[in-house]
């Protein structure tokens, strides 16, 4: 600042700040708010009254009119700034629109028929047109079958991602690396029926299960385990490592002790994303669990189990008011299901936080 | 405690290059030497060839004789781990682990390794190793605080007592100071004035003030030239060193010519 050699204005004042005036700070706001009344009063006298063309118009009306007042008083970086400010909300606001508006109609159509009946009885000696029946059978069933899949693909991935974090070199690292990444992409259904040729070539034909399930699931689930704990575990800075070693702890005690640890928050959170990731696959359940099954199995190795999102899929099939509400209020229950994990996960972040 | 170290015909590899060519020294017990020389010169390297630290690099292996009092820590029966142990070590950036508290950073050498201790002697030695590291007075009333809640050169002292802690005999300072401000730094410089003592204590360091004020005996290392090897250039009494050197080489870096 000491350098500038133009003389400012007002020789006390920053030039830099002295030579442009700025808008006062409620203005954005105000400007908002007349802009939507105008713009709603012009479409209603033109009665064109729709929310859609409404929301732009007032959008692409408010951008316009606040940047150009900015160029005018303010200059042109504030300009600049206001626009990208606009841009940002207004993407921000279009990304948050179809996930409110998801779980809005889901929450509307699902509490019809959301209550304890639906959640503790299952279909059993339920007519599918039948006013009686909910959903308990496909609680268990997804409950037993992710939980199942889960024990099995977290073991391993977290293993595969310490192996690679920690121990692995050159080729057999790429090539490890370049299979998971292979395996992120399968399609699910490919992965069912994977599992369906798997079984019919162990036990022979029709005798799927709900292990057969939760084992498509984990291949499915794997590849996200590793990927996310991989790059968890490379966050842990080398500078750690290093501490524990120059203690006398060899790899094995430092990997378990400090590295796990450290990174155990980010180690929960990708954990979860994989669960919500598999717990609305429904593809491979139909394959593997089967889609018509209507009391409760608890039994992973014996008979067909139902799950919420082929719980959800069989209803929508059947057609009729009721099928409709069931299915519904099943995805309500999925999507509450979800969210309770992440809660859990929140709570093993917060037990886990290094600076509480 | 404190041992002497001998290095005889050390060279030190990364893959296929060679980073410090045929060191042979002889570092006393209960004396404080540092190694000084320009950055990329290999002193670091060298160092953490003293307690195989630099291992945990891919691909880094090193050739040559090192013996601490009578054991060769390069000997095929020699488990690194055994001689880290052995040797502390402490870093340029004051690493505390993030998870733990400050009295479970002090003894994390016994707890990482499970080893059993009752609370009482626990206790104990956080407060001995804490003292020792001109730290107790600070911390002792928030124990349970996490350690990378102290300042940056609290945490340093704390990554000293964590070293002192699993009673090493050798400690190997990695520049200590490089990012502390005149006053920790000081506290620093005490603390190695205190704990030479007990241990033999060696320091990497930029800062040729800090060599001359706590070193007993001074090592320079400089590039052969470049893209050739680190080399040992010369080594001797600091007081010596700083004010006679040999080489012309030792003269130019110490009076600031190059480098």
């Amino acid at each position: 600042m000491s350098t500038t050699i133009r003389q400012s204005p007002e020789p006390d004042t920053d030039p830099l700040e002295a030579r442009h005036g700025s808008l006062p700070r409620r203005f954005p706001l105000a400007l908002l708010a007349s802009c939507a009344a105008v713009v709603a009063g012009v479409l209603l006298a033109f009665s064109a009254f729709g929310a859609l063309p409404w929301v732009l118009l007032t959008a692409a009306s408010f951008t316009v009119i606040l940047v150009t007042a900015s160029a005018r008083v303010e200059g042109h970086r504030h300009a600049a700034d206001r626009l990208v400010t606009a841009l940002v909300y207004g993407c921000f606001l279009l990304a948050l629109a179809p996930l409110v508006s998801v779980l809005w109609t889901v929450i509307d159509n699902g509490l019809d028929r959301f209550d304890p009946y639906f959640l503790s009885v299952s279909m059993n000696g339920v007519l599918p047109s039948m006013d009686a029946g909910g959903a308990y059978h496909a609680i268990v069933g997804t409950l037993a079958i992710t939980g199942m899949a889960t024990l099995i693909s977290v073991p391993i991935g977290l293993m595969c991602a310490v192996y690679l974090v920690e121990y692995a070199q050159g080729r057999i690292k790429r090539a490890i690396t370049f299979f998971v990444d292979v395996m992120t992409g399968i399609p699910s259904i490919v992965a069912g029926l994977f599992i369906v040729a798997l079984w019919i070539m162990l036990f022979g034909p029709g005798r799927t299960n709900g292990a057969a399930a939760a084992l498509s699931l984990a291949v499915l689930m794997i590849p996200v385990v590793v990927r996310s704990s991989e790059e968890m575990l490379q966050l842990v800075s080398r500078d750690l490592r290093e501490a524990s070693y120059a203690l006398g702890v060899p790899k094995w005690r430092t990997i378990t002790k400090v590295v796990l640890p450290t990174s155990a928050a980010g180690l929960t959170t990708g954990i979860m994303l994989a669960i919500a990731r598999v717990i609305g696959e429904t593809a491979p359940l139909v394959l593997t669990a089967g889609s018509s099954a209507v009391s409760i199995n608890w039994d992973l190795f014996d008979g067909q189990m139902m799950s919420l999102p082929v719980f959800i899929y069989s209803q929508v099939r059947m057609g009729g008011a009721v099928n409709y509400e069931r299915a519904w209020a099943a995805a309500l229950t999925l999507i509450l299901i979800v969210m309770l994990l992440f809660f859990l996960a929140r709570v093993i972040k917060y037990l886990f936080a290094p600076n509480r | 405690m404190a041992k002497r170290i001998d290095v005889s015909g050390l060279h030190v590899y990364y893959g296929d290059f060679l980073a410090v060519e045929d060191v042979s020294m002889t570092i006393e017990p209960r004396s404080v030497t540092a190694f000084i020389g320009s950055s990329g010169c290999g002193k670091s390297t060298f160092l953490r060839t003293l307690n195989r630290m630099h291992e945990v690099t891919p691909g880094a292996y090193a050739q040559g004789k090192v013996l601490i009092d009578d054991m060769d820590i390069y000997g095929p029966d020699i488990d690194p781990v055994t001689v880290r142990g052995q040797v502390g070590m402490v870093f340029q950036k004051a690493n505390p682990f993030p998870t733990m508290s400050i009295y479970d950073n002090v003894i994390a050498g016994a707890r990482l390794n499970s080893r059993r201790m009752s609370r009482s002697a626990a206790d104990d030695l956080v407060e001995e190793s804490l003292r020792g590291a001109n730290l107790w007075e600070e911390v002792k009333d928030r124990l349970g605080k996490p350690g990378a809640s102290l300042s940056g050169g609290q945490q340093q002292r704390l990554c000293i007592a964590r070293a002192t802690a699993v009673k090493p005999s050798v400690l190997l300072m990695d520049e200590p100071c490089s990012a502390l401000d005149p006053i920790s730094t000081l506290a620093i410089e005490d603390l190695i004035h205190k704990l030479k003592e007990d241990y033999t204590i060696v320091i990497v360091t930029h800062n040729m003030q800090q060599a001359a004020r706590v070193s007993d005996r001074t090592a320079f290392f400089n590039l052969a030239g470049p893209g050739k090897p680190g080399k040992l250039i010369e080594m001797g009494e600091t007081s010596q060193m700083f004010t006679r050197p040999e080489k012309k080489e030792t003269e130019n870096y110490i009076t600031g010519r190059f480098g």
